[in-house]
């Protein structure tokens, strides 16, 4: 069998061009994955036009002077303004593809949240979102973007609002300072009023016709000040209604980039693992020496577990350097390595034992790759679909196809090496796979005579 | 010519049969060969030539029949080279005589590199090979482990003339020095000219056995004395009169 390995190595190294694409080509692909993944979307251009006059974009509320247009620093955390002066430019923005989507603040924005804050009627101030259909996806994206971000500043709005009432709400309760006009007018306020008329009840004789009205005036004075104290904590709660506290299950936080170094390097290891599996099997019949080798020279077994010893070596050689490389600028905890490589053997055992069921199935190097590629590509992307992003039933079958190949276990093994977990369950599954595709394969190889 | 008599035979075939599904592709094939002796396996197309010699070659597996020799002592030449287009000329002979297990790898590849006449194209990689060439290495893989018994898949049918010639020649210094060789052929006029035996199949059924002389005069019995002029037109006349 060692003859055997050595002579595939020989014509590794003698095909330069196609080792250096079969390490190349998953090693793009997987690295591309691994930033899309680590990276998160880039911001989405969107032409932003505020039609409100330099220096009207301030609204005044209680004395107090804010400026709206800080507001709109929330916005552009999730998007990346192209800033123009009208709304036909924003338009045409949109219209030469230039701009995802256009926001437009209107000229009477200001004057409008003036008057609801001051109550005195007519509609709130609305801006305009202009989005570009060329692209369903994108627009969704976008439109996702500036909602969520549009809240964020409606809300951060009404926050402040609402903490100024508060202000004044305690000022009427406790008593204190006020603006107004420019002036400071000192307010007495409803507990110290209240305390006033106490003093006022007491020198007043006993029998004193006063003294009953003006303590239903003390007592209302009191009750009316210590229940507008207890609002305050209401109005604040009202602000921000419901507040989110996060926890992680199973114990663990794996940060996004080191899930994606995991995926990256799974990616690669199928690939590169699939591919010389597949291939160098089929080479065999292609170049019509497997019947002259299995006539006693070697066993049919023998040749199957070559081949995936030579596939598992050549592709746990390439992912341990790529893993290494990605561990020394993701800082990963080296003292874990051992169990990287124990993930990435395995790993590289199950796909390899499948490369070689491709192979004796498919029988042509051609077609052998071919075949690697269209199975390889799908079960990657259909072990990355998340949990609750798709129908219950729909992803328990999800769930089951990709338990039938290596990706997803190789994944969690080497995910569980990477950023910590049960090693065991996924090691055990990826023997059984191994075993259950080397059986294919020998049942493959009937069709190789 | 054959070493004949009461020798024990080099090779023996009994009621080998091959089915795939209702198709009978061979049945109950028997005979047996001697030491040096030169047969030819003929007939049309998809009369069971090569998966006669598969079968003979441990290849393939019979349906039914057996075999007298392990595929182990039988040296086999499929009829597509069967080499590593990636490897040299040596490092082809080098591997399989590895595998073969033969004693002096080296002096074995030396000697097949003489036979061959490829000691010049040693370091050269398969696949820049002429097909003549390739055929001459196919055959010396063939011949590595100096098996008693030699099996060649129509051999001559990718060479031209010149090269048939020596292969020939090879071929006949083989038999003369006692290696048993069965060849199959499309080529009348080569079996004819070369083996010393022939064994017609047609339908997967052996329908003759015996030197080309016999099946000439079979032919000429057959037709009361009055023959055709050549071998080849003897021969299809044979495989008419007989329903092929």
């Amino acid at each position: 069998m060692r003859w055997l390995l050595l002579k595939d190595l020989q014509i590794l190294r003698r095909s330069p061009l196609l080792v250096g694409l079969l390490v190349v080509y998953p090693v793009v692909i997987a690295v591309l994955i691994g930033l899309a993944l680590s990276a998160g979307p880039d911001k989405p251009k969107v032409a932003f036009a505020n039609l409100v006059p330099r220096g009207e974009s301030e609204i005044t509320i209680g004395g107090e002077r804010l400026d709206a247009a800080s507001y709109a620093g929330r916005l552009f955390e999730s998007v990346d303004p192209i800033r123009v002066d009208s709304r036909a430019e924003a338009v045409a923005t949109v219209r030469s593809g230039e701009a995802l989507a256009a926001l437009i603040v209107p000229e009477d924005a200001t004057q409008r949240l003036q008057g609801t804050l001051n109550l005195s009627g007519g509609p709130p101030p609305t801006l305009e979102v202009i989005y570009s259909a060329r692209d369903p996806v994108k627009r969704r994206f976008v439109q996702a973007a500036i909602e969520s971000r549009l809240a964020a500043a409606n809300q951060a709005l009404s926050e402040r609002l609402t903490r100024i009432a508060a202000r004044y709400i305690s000022i009427i309760a406790r008593g204190g300072e006020l603006s107004l006009l420019g002036q400071k007018v000192d307010v007495l306020g409803l507990q110290r009023s209240a305390d006033v008329l106490g003093a006022v009840i007491d020198g007043l004789p006993a029998d004193s016709p006063q003294r009953t009205a003006l303590e239903q005036v003390r007592r209302f004075a009191q009750l009316a000040g210590d229940n507008l104290d207890v609002s305050r904590p209401i109005l604040g709660s009202i602000g921000r209604p419901v507040a989110v506290s996060e926890t992680v299950l199973e114990g663990r936080r794996a940060p996004l980039d080191s899930f994606a170094a995991a995926v990256a390097v799974t990616v690669s290891l199928m690939f590169v693992t699939l591919l010389l599996a597949a291939g160098m099997l089929a080479l065999e019949r292609e170049e019509n020496a497997f019947g002259r080798l299995v006539r006693g020279l070697v066993s049919r077994a023998s040749l199957l577990a070559e081949k995936i010893g030579l596939a598992a070596l050549c592709s746990f050689a390439v992912t341990v350097v790529m893993l290494a490389g990605l561990a020394a600028f993701l800082r990963l905890d080296f003292s874990r390595a051992p169990l990287w490589l124990a993930a990435l053997a395995a790993g590289a055992l199950a796909f390899a034992a499948m490369g070689v069921a491709i192979g004796g199935l498919a029988r042509e190097v051609r077609a052998a790759s071919l075949l690697a590629f269209l199975l390889a590509l799908p079960v990657a992307f259909l072990a990355l679909v998340p949990a609750g992003s798709v129908a219950d039933p729909l992803y328990d079958v999800i769930e089951v196809v990709s338990g039938a190949f290596p990706f997803k276990p190789a994944l969690r093994a080497l995910d569980a090496a990477i950023n910590g977990g049960s090693l065991a369950a996924p090691l055990a599954h990826l023997a059984a796979l191994t075993a259950a595709f080397a059986v294919l394969a020998r049942i493959a190889l009937r069709r190789f005579g | 010519m054959a070493a004949t008599g009461t020798a024990a035979p080099a090779l023996e075939a009994e009621a080998v049969t091959k089915t795939y599904g209702d198709r009978r592709a061979l049945q109950d094939v028997s005979f047996s060969a001697a030491a040096g002796e030169l047969i030819a396996v003929t007939g049309p197309n998809g009369a069971g030539k090569t998966t006669l010699l598969q079968i003979l070659a441990g290849v393939l597996a019979p349906t039914g029949g057996r075999v007298s020799r392990a595929p182990r002592d039988i040296g086999w030449v499929p009829q597509e080279p069967a080499l590593y287009r990636k490897l040299s000329v040596a490092e082809n002979l080098r591997l399989f005589a590895r595998l073969e297990r033969v004693g002096d790898v080296d002096a074995t590849v030396h000697r097949m590199l003489e036979e061959t006449r490829l000691a010049d194209r040693a370091g050269e990689e398969v696949g820049r090979l002429s097909g003549g060439n390739r055929q001459r290495l196919n055959i010396a893989l063939g011949l590595l482990a100096a098996p008693p018994v030699l099996l060649l898949d129509e051999p001559s049918s990718s060479l031209d003339p010149r090269q048939r010639e020596r292969l020939w020649a090879y071929v006949g210094g083989l038999a003369a020095g006692g290696t048993t060789v069965v060849f199959s052929t499309h080529d009348v006029a080569e079996a004819e000219r070369y083996a010393h035996r022939l064994l017609v199949l047609a339908d997967g059924a052996l329908l003759f056995t015996g030197t080309p002389a016999e099946l000439e005069r079979a032919v000429r019995a057959d037709s009361h004395g009055a023959g055709p002029d050549d071998f080849e037109a003897a021969f299809v006349r044979f495989l008419h009169e007989r329903g092929h």
